[in-house]
């Protein structure tokens, strides 16, 4: 087991980065590893872009991933994982949703969204995944359990046991949805066999 | 003893639960928010939101010395407003201890300046303790509890966002009882007439010497030994960054930096060829540092603006001979800014002012959004409450021949605040303004905290609902309308007839936040008859896009306020 990664998540306020990340980190804890994990709450919240970064290691100093040194990077939206590809270190690999956001100055037609986000993704990192995370979110009728679909994804890369996040997952949201999260997290898992 | 993760801000909560503290206050403000929050699941600690910084400080001030352990917060900018007591408590001291964190913002995330408090430390004469991670939050607020009460005098705990968001292990333990004190009276120590204040001052002083003896010799600050002739003295998260960037270094790091613990940095850097100072924000360490006669690399390479991160340190430092090959940022990526929520109230209100020669004065909360395109609806956006007062300025500058009018816009939560005084000052003062009081029942920006207008307590219990409107009627104003955001049209007319009339007026737009409410069936936009006139998308509603000639609404997104039903012409919204 590999035990340490520089793990930096985005996503548009809102989709549930914050959830995804605290699981992470739980888990890395539970695995017995010092970890740190850093976001902005407040203003950018209001659909602006978030970004989470968590960091585990036997001990762990910044709480920020310098640009260059992520081992992933998790996209919940396709602008986002270009926005933040130059965080991904050269050999790291980038787990990203197909999911499209339109941010406001391509609503209001002053800009418009890149076409080929994917394309240049992959031009600027030698491992990528691409998964349909909202997609799969939606098929299991609740398109805001995509942030655990993809931490079921991103699962299967890391080190820490399954259980160990399963675990987290029923520590950290309501009784009512730990099934659906449960499920969620398994279907998630299976994007990447 | 158990770990736990926790943010810096939780962390505080813990440490001064465990610290025994029974009375907590605060004005909710990023990143110091979600303290309070976090205390009051605790059980045995009164928790309020004040209506100000300053009031929260000052019920801080009189819990502590009513013999209750306290505890108040406050973004970085709050402590501007509690200015006034936090000079006047230093004087004073305590009687159970008293803990003020302060909780800065580099980098401006949520905020409209970045500032050093360190400095109020030195200025007020008080002890600043910054701690670096979730731990050292927890380990300090116990910490500035003991010395508060040891050496009678308030301790600033000052964070920082990185601090303050991050999420780091924490060992925590029980609850200890704080030693019991009672209240009595006593003049010559909590009255600051003249008599009583000169020689409460020459005993502040000599309370600074005492503590600067505590930090030299048993302060929470510790060498890191690593390379003999290579030293770096930091503090708060920077220390994380520099240990980062040089792990074979020696280290000082400082826990408490006022009062300065010159003796301790003297010893430090004896015999070290090559001397850094990693700090964010001021030079506050590297000032105190040079005046010592030690040469030091500071701020002459590290930037003074925006938050640190490794990457700066490492590339702003060269001289550690390690400048990271970094790939640059893709181009052409269109920016994501902030955006007001689909069906956000204050979105009606916007689409009137966008479209009338109007000045218009803002605040601080979600409605300073509304200064971006599309609305671009706001001149100024200054401090809490400024709407209202710099509005007033403005009005009283514009020549007679300038018919335009001014409209200042201040939410429900920054009106309590600190807007009464200024619409006090209106009223006074003849001014002829028009304040829009939006009133979506909560304080939004910081994530949804009661108010005295929500009917609702920090500890969950019911409480008088202060109605704006009559408050507003009960300081003066006589021409008071409260309307419903949604209504454009009949709010259209209203607006029209108000900005005819003299003022001052007010109009408070009345709706619970978007995010509160249960959300209506989304609309949808019938294709055939959308002719792509674009009226709706003026609106900014991030539900809404314009696709191959024609509005889309996004159905994951609407909340089916109807904004857009109503203007649309040609009723292809449904």
């Amino acid at each position: 087991m590999k035990n340490s990664a520089n793990i930096l998540i985005c996503g548009v306020g809102g989709q549930g980065v914050l959830l995804f990340s605290d699981v992470l980190s739980g888990a890395a804890l539970a695995a017995g590893l010092d970890v740190k994990k850093s976001e902005v709450h407040g203003m950018a919240q209001r659909g602006g872009s978030v970004t989470s970064h968590v960091r585990y290691a036997p001990k762990v100093y910044s709480p920020l991933i310098e640009e260059g040194t992520a081992d992933f990077l998790v996209a919940f939206e396709q602008l986002e994982a270009l926005r933040y590809l130059h965080f991904l270190s050269p050999k790291g690999r980038v787990l990203m949703d197909t999911l499209k956001v339109k941010p406001m100055p391509v609503l209001l037609g002053a800009a418009e969204y890149p076409k080929d986000v994917i394309e240049r993704v992959k031009a600027g990192a030698k491992k990528v995944n691409v998964v349909e995370a909202f997609k799969k979110a939606k098929e299991l009728g609740e398109t805001r359990a995509q942030n655990v679909v993809m931490l079921g994804a991103l699962s299967r890369l890391l080190g820490i046991p399954e259980a160990t996040f399963q675990d987290v997952i029923r520590q950290n949201v309501k009784a009512k949805f730990v099934d659906l999260n449960l499920k969620a997290f398994e279907a998630g898992r299976k994007l990447l066999e | 003893m158990s770990k736990k993760l926790l943010t810096g801000d939780e962390a505080i909560a813990q440490g001064a639960w465990e610290a025994g503290c029974r009375v907590a206050a605060a004005y909710p403000g990023t990143p110091s928010t979600e303290i309070l929050p976090a205390l009051v699941k605790y059980p045995d600690v009164y928790c309020e939101w004040s209506t100000n910084e300053k009031v929260a400080l000052e019920v801080g001030l009189g819990a502590a010395l009513g013999g209750a352990r306290s505890l108040v917060t406050m973004k970085h900018v709050g402590l501007n407003v509690a200015a006034d007591p936090l000079f006047s408590s230093a004087y004073i001291g305590v009687n159970a201890g008293l803990v003020i964190v302060s909780a800065d913002d580099p980098g401006m995330h949520s905020s409209q300046n970045e500032q050093d408090n360190r400095w109020y430390g030195m200025s007020a004469r008080i002890p600043v303790l910054t701690p670096s991670d979730s731990q050292e939050a927890r380990d300090f607020t116990r910490l500035a509890f003991e010395l508060s009460e040891e050496f009678n005098v308030p301790v600033i705990l000052r964070i920082t966002t990185r601090i303050a968001h991050s999420k780091t292990v924490v060992d925590v333990e029980e609850r200890k009882a704080a030693p019991a004190r009672t209240y009595a009276k006593n003049f010559a120590k909590t009255n600051l007439l003249p008599s009583n204040a000169r020689p409460l001052h020459r005993s502040l002083e000599e309370r600074m010497e005492r503590l600067l003896e505590f930090n030299n010799t048993k302060g929470p600050n510790r060498i890191e030994e690593g390379r003999k002739n290579f030293g770096v003295i930091a503090d708060g998260v920077a220390y994380q960054y520099a240990r980062e960037v040089f792990p074979r270094a020696s280290f000082l790091k400082l826990g408490m930096v006022h009062p300065f613990p010159a003796e301790t940095v003297r010893r430090f850097a004896q015999g070290r060829k090559k001397l850094y100072v990693v700090e964010e924000t001021d030079p506050f360490l590297e000032l105190q540092i040079k005046a010592l006669g030690i040469k030091v690399i500071g701020k002459d390479q590290l930037p003074m603006l925006d938050e640190l991160n490794p990457r700066i340190v490492r590339n702003s430092l060269s001289a550690a001979g390690s400048q990271s090959e970094v790939r640059s940022p893709q181009t052409g990526i269109p920016p994501r800014p902030p955006a007001l929520c689909p069906g956000c109230p204050h979105t009606g209100v916007f689409y009137l002012l966008q479209r009338k020669e109007v000045i218009v004065t803002g605040d601080i909360g979600c409605y300073t959004l509304g200064s971006y395109p599309p609305h671009s609806a706001m001149d100024t956006c200054v401090c809490m409450g400024a709407s209202i007062t710099v509005g007033h300025g403005i009005e009283k500058a514009l020549p007679p021949d300038d018919k335009r009018r001014v409209v200042t816009m201040i939410g429900d939560s920054t009106f309590f605040h600190m807007g009464l005084p200024g619409l006090v000052n209106t009223v006074y003062n003849k001014g002829n303004s028009i304040t829009i009081l939006v009133d979506n029942r909560t304080t939004g920006m910081t994530g949804h905290q009661d108010h005295p207008g929500t009917g609702k307590t920090l500890m969950g219990q019911p409480a008088k609902e202060l109605d704006v409107a009559q408050v507003c009627k009960g300081l003066g104003v006589e021409k008071v309308h409260v309307i419903d955001p949604y209504r454009i049209k009949e709010n259209r007319a209203l607006f029209r007839q108000i900005l005819s009339e003299p003022g001052p007026a007010v109009i408070v737009s009345r709706r619970p936040c978007a995010l509160l409410v249960k959300r209506d069936a989304p609309k949808r936009v019938v294709p055939e008859e959308c002719n792509g006139c674009k009226l709706c998308l003026q609106l900014g509603c991030p539900a809404m896009s314009f696709v191959d000639e024609k509005v889309v609404i996004d159905e994951s997104l609407c909340g089916g306020c109807a904004m857009c039903v109503e203007l649309c012409a040609r009723k292809a919204i449904v």
